[in-house]
């Protein structure tokens, strides 16, 4: 058997894919999962200082495949969560460094050791993106609540369905109930009328989550963030349990259609 | 421009059909490709293209940057035709046949692998007249960035999400959602259709007629059909 392996894809920069990764991975590992977070992101990695293990990296993925170390080498175990591990990105190189066949491998790898291996995907749908979906069984796509986040989301829906991959699962990231509910921020509903995926998870903006990045600790250690709560909600939906969505527009309606969406 | 022709530009049903000559100089044939490219890149963008070299051996360095040429334009090539060992090694070690089913575009109006014999490699492309005719049929939702060229009539069934386009030289239905942008009647003919269930296209195009869609305030949701009528693109339901 071994892990599943989840890749975190957005097409559009900067929607929430690292933010995502760290924070359901972190809310993983707290149930007692063992999560190895996998950096596709080469030349701009991230993923280590947003789970603040920065400091730690001796090697990168890229001296892996190169041979400069052996997979065990490359991976920092996280101190105050032990069944938490990352493989950081090279920060220097370019994403041609790795191919396909090279995530391949090392996920193969990977994956009698662990419940979980998370892949956090770069933006675009070049050669980095294909890294990061060529190991996954599961897909989640990020997106924001902007027609042009929605527009790339879809072109990597498509691009997976070439792939045969599975239909991925929706993380709405950054909705703003009270704009939803003015009619000036697109709601659950006008996404999935697009994209027609099931959603397993949305996650308000959220004025927690740019601090505990630049901190290193994940939001979803922060029992007041309700960004964090969503991640951890994620987490649990991934597990198989049945956690109804945060009902975050008050919208009559609204919470049932897509409680509904989620279950069909 | 030079009297012979060094590039020839063909649609097929399975997308574009470009014929270099086995002959000329690389460089200046790839140029004037690339021109001609130019020319008419709106209507070539997305397309999936198959390269016919004839004998010319290519190394894998000419075919990768003639690759990166189309990719620049928005077009994959995803066959490389040629009767050159050599040629058809720089192709493999491309991965160029892989690439079809990776990005591929209009994959779904190919003639499926197993309906094609060896000898048929070398098919012509077929011609327009004929493919008047025919038509394309997309069993799935057409989602962003992917484009359907026809020299016939497409069918969908499915939506076509904003994002993607369809430009054929016939009628165009679509059985869902119509939300991309649709070009019917591309070669110049007006007295074709354009049908959907839900008819709300970011834009219409009927042969050199162009209506973009009303902000979508009160809009029917009701299958609808477009046409010219003197002169003018014009909706009515579709009974
Ligand atoms: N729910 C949220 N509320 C507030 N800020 C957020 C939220 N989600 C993400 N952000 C912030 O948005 C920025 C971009 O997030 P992140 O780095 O996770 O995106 P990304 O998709 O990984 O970007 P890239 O494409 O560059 O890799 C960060 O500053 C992050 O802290
Ligand atoms: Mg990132």
């Amino acid at each position: 058997m071994g892990a599943r392996v989840v890749t975190v894809t957005s097409g559009k920069g900067g929607v929430g894919k690292t933010t995502t990764t760290a924070n359901i991975s972190v809310a993983l590992s707290r149930l007692n999962q063992r999560v190895v977070m996998l950096d596709a992101d080469i030349g701009l990695r991230n993923l280590d200082v947003v789970t603040g293990l920065e400091n730690r990296i001796v090697y990168d993925i890229v001296d892996v495949v190169e041979g400069r170390c052996n997979l065990r080498q490359a991976l920092i175990k996280h101190k105050q969560f032990p069944s938490l591990y990352l493989i950081p990105a090279a920060q220097t190189r370019d994403k041609t460094a790795i191919s396909p066949a090279d995530m391949l491998d090392i996920v193969a790898k990977l994956k009698p050791e662990f419940d979980f291996v998370i892949i956090d995907s770069p933006a675009g749908i070049e050669r980095g993106f294909r890294n990061a979906i060529a190991p996954a069984d599961e897909v989640l796509i990020v997106t924001n609540p902007e027609v042009s986040a929605v527009r790339d989301a879809d072109r990597i829906i498509g691009l997976l369905e070439a792939e045969n991959k599975q239909p991925g699962k929706l993380v709405i990231n950054r909705l703003k109930p009270d704009m939803v509910k003015k009619g000036e921020m697109l709601s659950a509903d006008d996404i999935t009328d697009i994209l027609a995926l099931d959603i397993i998870g949305i996650v308000p903006e959220d004025e927690f989550v740019i601090p505990a990045s630049n901190s290193g600790v994940p939001v979803t250690l922060n029992e007041d963030s309700k960004a964090g709560l969503a991640f951890q909600n994620i987490a649990r939906r991934l597990l198989g349990e049945n956690v109804p969505l945060m009902d975050l527009e008050q919208q009559p309606g609204f919470f049932r259609r897509l409680v509904k969406l989620f279950n069909g | 421009m030079n009297e012979r022709e060094q590039v020839s530009i063909k649609g097929t049903k399975e997308g574009l059909l470009i014929a270099l000559s086995p002959s000329e100089e690389w460089l200046g044939i790839t140029q004037e490709l690339a021109d001609k490219l130019d020319q008419q890149s709106t209507f070539f963008s997305g397309a999936k293209v198959t390269i016919d070299v004839g004998a010319r051996p290519v190394p894998k360095y000419e075919l990768s940057s003639l690759k990166a040429l189309l990719e620049r334009r928005g077009m994959l090539l995803s066959l490389v035709r040629s009767e050159s060992a050599t040629t058809l090694a720089s192709a493999n070690s491309l991965d160029l046949r892989t690439f079809s089913t990776d990005n591929s575009h209009l994959e779904d109006t190919q003639i499926p692998q197993r309906d094609r014999n060896e000898d048929d490699r070398g098919d012509k492309p077929i011609d327009s007249e004929e493919m008047g005719t025919q038509g394309v049929m997309v069993k799935r939702t057409l989602r962003s960035g992917r484009t359907v060229h026809s020299r016939g009539h497409v069918v969908v069934f499915g939506d076509v999400n904003p994002g993607a386009k369809i430009i054929a030289a016939g009628d165009v239905v679509v059985w869902g959602k119509l939300r991309g942008m649709v070009h019917a009647g591309a070669e110049g003919d007006d007295s074709v259709i354009v049908c959907a269930l839900d008819m709300n296209p970011n834009q219409l195009r009927i042969a050199d007629h162009i209506v973009t869609s009303p902000a979508e305030h009160h809009r029917q949701v009701t299958p609808e059909v477009a046409f010219v009528r003197d002169g003018q693109i014009v909706v009515e339901a579709w009974t």
